[in-house]
């Protein structure tokens, strides 16, 4: 009986073809103008355009992004610089941060081991190819595209909005541009972010699970109703 | 609100987002086989309930979801430091017990001294 795990000595040779062969990576969005067509995004039957112009609050849900989960050892020769290469964004090493870029990419630490990276929803394939093909040793790269959801949160109002529904601290000198964390929100979990302030209005992001998307659609509406409320879709 | 510190995080987070799990170093014995029944009784079943000092594993469950240990008071609830797995702790029954020791020590020693030269200090 032969080994069955025995390799050909010939991709033993060569690491990075062994690396790849054992990587088996598949787009989950092959045929994107079919898809845009009858795909549903998680909240599109919460966040119908709703239009008001002294609105407190603007929601809008960013559907069909590129989710994908990094778990990989930053001390580990190589990760880091492999990661920027791939992303063309530096791995943040601080604890409960975010970098992001003009093009829609971003990555946020999550764990001592462990990022969420954003990206187009068009590009995540790309992405992930990359990151396959410029990391090497124990990693793991996991695309979660369909399982989650992406709801922005704007307008003077939107930090009272999330006063009332998370403990997390919000005040912009706990929370500033470029923080993220994990976060309890009305009573169940999502991934809060702070990705812009301009001219004093704060953009925040909130990262949702596709099975809670629906409870928590339907809190934030009620929750900024007495804001006045603009939804943009 | 109660905040606890992560050590994986390095900062204080509310309390909601930790859960307790219960006695921490717990070691599993390293030959199940060998062991008496009361030998794996006591791992698998038995636990300590002291009236001072405990050491307990907590999970930063919405967070970064690492466990890590606290060394807990059970008497006034106070949390007296948090630290990684694989660590030791820093503050144990035996060191609290020498630090009260040394401090009523240094109390009677100064309420002595206070006696010999009739000072009044309250």
């Amino acid at each position: 009986m032969s080994d069955a795990t025995t390799l050909d000595p010939q991709a033993v040779t060569d690491a990075d073809a062994a690396t790849r062969s054992q990587t088996s990576v598949i787009d989950q969005r092959p045929a994107l103008d079919v898809h845009l067509q009858t795909a549903r995004s998680p909240l599109a039957h919460l966040f119908t355009a709703r239009a008001d112009a002294n609105a407190g609050v603007v929601l809008e849900e960013k559907a069909f992004l590129g989710h994908l989960m990094l778990r990989g050892d930053p001390a580990q020769s190589g990760f880091a610089e492999a990661v920027e290469v791939a992303l063309g964004l530096a791995l943040p090493l601080t604890s409960s941060t975010l970098n992001l870029n003009d093009a829609g990419v971003s990555i946020q630490w999550l764990a001592p081991d462990e990022w969420l990276i954003i990206v187009p929803g068009e590009e995540a394939f790309a992405f992930e190819q990359a990151l396959h093909e410029q990391l090497s040793g124990r990693y793991q790269v996991v695309n979660v595209s369909g399982g989650q959801t992406v709801v922005s949160l704007s307008g003077a109002q939107a930090r009272q909005v999330l006063m009332k529904s998370t403990p997390t601290d919000v005040h912009p000198r706990a929370f500033p541009v470029g923080r993220g964390v994990p976060a309890v929100f009305a009573k169940a979990t999502l991934i809060l972010r702070h990705v812009s302030a301009k001219e004093g209005e704060s953009e925040f992001e909130l990262v949702i699970r596709r099975s809670f998307a629906d409870y928590l659609g339907r809190w934030l509406l009620d929750a900024s109703e007495e804001f006045g409320v603009c939804i943009k879709a | 609100m109660m905040h606890i510190f992560c050590p994986y995080c390095g900062e204080l987070r509310e309390e909601e987002e930790f859960h307790a799990k219960g006695q921490a170093h717990i070691e599993r014995p390293i030959e199940p086989e060998a062991c008496s029944d009361a030998e794996w009784g006591d791992y698998l079943f038995f636990r300590n309930n002291p009236r001072g000092i405990h050491h307990e594993l907590w999970i930063h469950a919405v967070g970064c979801r690492k466990y890590f240990n606290i060394t807990r008071h059970t008497v006034t609830y106070e949390i007296l430091e948090t630290y990684r797995m694989g660590e030791q702790p820093g503050i144990t029954a035996e060191t609290l017990a020498a630090e009260q020791l040394a401090q009523s020590a240094a109390a009677s020693a100064a309420s002595s001294t206070t006696q010999q030269t009739g000072d009044a200090r309250p």
